[in-house]
């Protein structure tokens, strides 16, 4: 029995590192090839023939992929989605995916491209490839409108509500260190916290404080662009070339007639706002990032 | 609200679509297994041992990864997500029934296969007669635990992109967690509602049968 439980320790070990993995979105225990060395990818040509292309996109990420009450998937990313099959000519078909398995569709090549909000970072860009961007995001800053914080001097001395584990925290214990952090689990959490005054101000990704600020009178963004502009991108399986160079070509060609600020406008104005400063803060066009 | 409620049945459709196929093969797999594992064979023994220990142990999200993905890596074979999830919860819930007839079986007093064979019964009349209707009256609560924590856990297969009932509650309250942030607690409540709805008739099944199988043993 006591052998039993020896064996049993070390397949409970295997199994966490694989749940860590799987939540660490695709993990580091992949195989070092990083190819699709199992199912592998469609070029664009095969897609083309077989008349059919798999997008993977969130299903519960308003306003950017989500399904609408009447059970139509809506939103940034889909809106592009619809846009790509239709310049191929071929039917969509939309996969649901998790944050934590996106990599792992692309690895397998269960799906061709992920849509799914997906921010480029140099550990993600091992395992797949990403084509250039179509959205950024940065720190967005929301604050009371009576004592409103328009600028990174303004919080000097002052308490700002952040969430463990976001890029807020993170850059603000580095770069702003007069600034007194008060720290939450979780987003509710924090947001209760500003509404009853426990802080001045509250910053995490401008896309989430800008939507929240629309919905609760009496707040405003007063500053929203902050900290280092992350790229959000489409991306396909690694060394699936032929489909990356076509969206990189896609991409060009669709910020020539500024496709990305009609998406805005029919997809995240709702949630955003038709503010000029807004949109140019988050839309990429032709995959330029400034 | 749209289709909501109908998505949300369709969603539940899903989850006991999924939960169904799986107790079915779990139950004759299981039967069989369990079989097995009262063999005297130690290392038929410690095979079924190791067997039920590493299912055990695994988390279920583990196995669905495992499946889903590690599967189609390994072998470039490729699974659909429901396909992976009946895969996932038939290898457990045979594993755990297995071992609920194992265990029922050997409960079974010794006497009374003894007091059979003595009354000059053959080995198959022993079976249909005095073991079987016993062990189903002990296996049988354990087996309807053993089907609902299975409806439950298939919340879990939204991760390989089955969207189920669960999964569609999260849809809901997110496409509209802007005009109605407080959304949540209604449709979770109504998804609470509709688990309750396949979980309890089948407690009240088994409640029956045992009750039934008590009466006709009275008499």
């Amino acid at each position: 029995m006591k052998l039993l439980k020896r064996i049993s320790a070390v397949f409970a070990a295997a199994a966490m590192a694989l749940a860590l993995a799987g939540c660490n979105n695709g993990g580091s225990s992949a195989p070092e090839s990083g190819n699709a060395s199992g199912g592998t990818f469609r070029t664009v040509d095969q897609i083309k023939e077989s008349g059919e292309i798999k997008i993977g996109v969130f299903s519960d990420k308003n306003p950017f992929g989500y399904v609408d009450n009447e059970g139509n998937y809506k939103g940034y990313d889909v809106y592009f989605a619809e846009r790509i099959a239709k310049d191929l000519g071929v039917k969509l078909n939309l996969m649901p995916v998790e944050a934590a398995s996106r990599v792992e569709f692309l690895e397998t090549a269960k799906v061709d491209i992920i849509l799914a909000n997906f921010t480029v970072t140099p550990e993600r860009a091992e395992k797949v490839d990403f084509a250039p961007a179509y959205m950024k995001v940065a720190l967005g800053v929301v604050s009371p409108d009576s004592a409103m914080i328009k600028s990174v001097d303004e919080l000097k001395g002052k308490t700002l509500i952040v969430v463990k584990g976001t890029t807020a925290e993170t850059y603000f214990t580095e770069n702003v260190p007069d600034v007194k952090l008060q720290k939450y689990d979780e987003y509710n959490e924090a947001y209760s916290a500003l509404q009853d005054g426990r802080g001045d101000a509250f910053s995490t990704d401008n896309t989430e404080v800008l939507a929240w600020a629309k919905s609760n009178p009496g707040f405003t963004v007063g500053i929203d662009s902050l900290g280092s502009t992350d790229a959000i991108a489409p991306a396909v399986t690694k060394g699936n070339e032929t489909l990356l160079k076509w969206l990189t070509d896609e991409i060009t060609t669709l910020g020539e007639e500024q496709f990305f600020h009609k998406n805005y406008d029919e997809t995240l104005a709702a949630v955003y706002g038709d503010d000029e400063t807004y949109k140019e803060n988050l839309v990429v066009e032709g995959g330029k990032m400034d | 609200m749209g289709n909501n409620f109908l998505r949300l049945l369709s969603g539940l459709w899903v989850t006991v679509r999924i939960s169904l196929i799986s107790i079915a093969f779990s139950l004759v797999l299981g039967t069989l297994l369990g079989a097995v594992m009262t063999s005297r064979n130690r290392v038929v023994k410690v095979l079924c041992r190791v067997y039920l220990e590493i299912v055990r142990i695994m988390p279920q999200l583990v196995w669905l990864f495992i499946v889903f993905f590690g599967v189609t890596r390994l072998t470039g074979a490729n699974f659909g997500g429901e396909t992976s999830a009946v895969i996932v919860f038939t290898i457990w819930g045979a594993a755990e029934m297995g071992d609920l007839v194992r265990g029922t079986f050997e409960a079974i007093p010794r006497h009374q296969f003894e007091s059979s064979l003595s009354l000059g019964l053959t080995k198959p009349q022993m079976y249909i007669s005095i073991i079987f209707p016993q062990a189903l009256r002990n296996l049988l609560p354990n087996v309807i635990n053993l089907a609902t924590r299975m409806i439950k856990t298939t919340a879990l297969v939204s991760i390989i992109g089955v969207t189920e009932v669960l999964k569609v509650g999260k849809q809901i309250i997110d496409a509209n967690r802007f005009e109605f942030p407080n959304a949540a607690i209604w449709v979770y409540a109504a998804i609470f509602f509709m688990y309750f709805l396949i979980c309890f008739p089948l407690s009240m099944i088994s409640r029956a049968i045992v009750k039934k199988q008590q009466r006709s043993e009275g008499e």
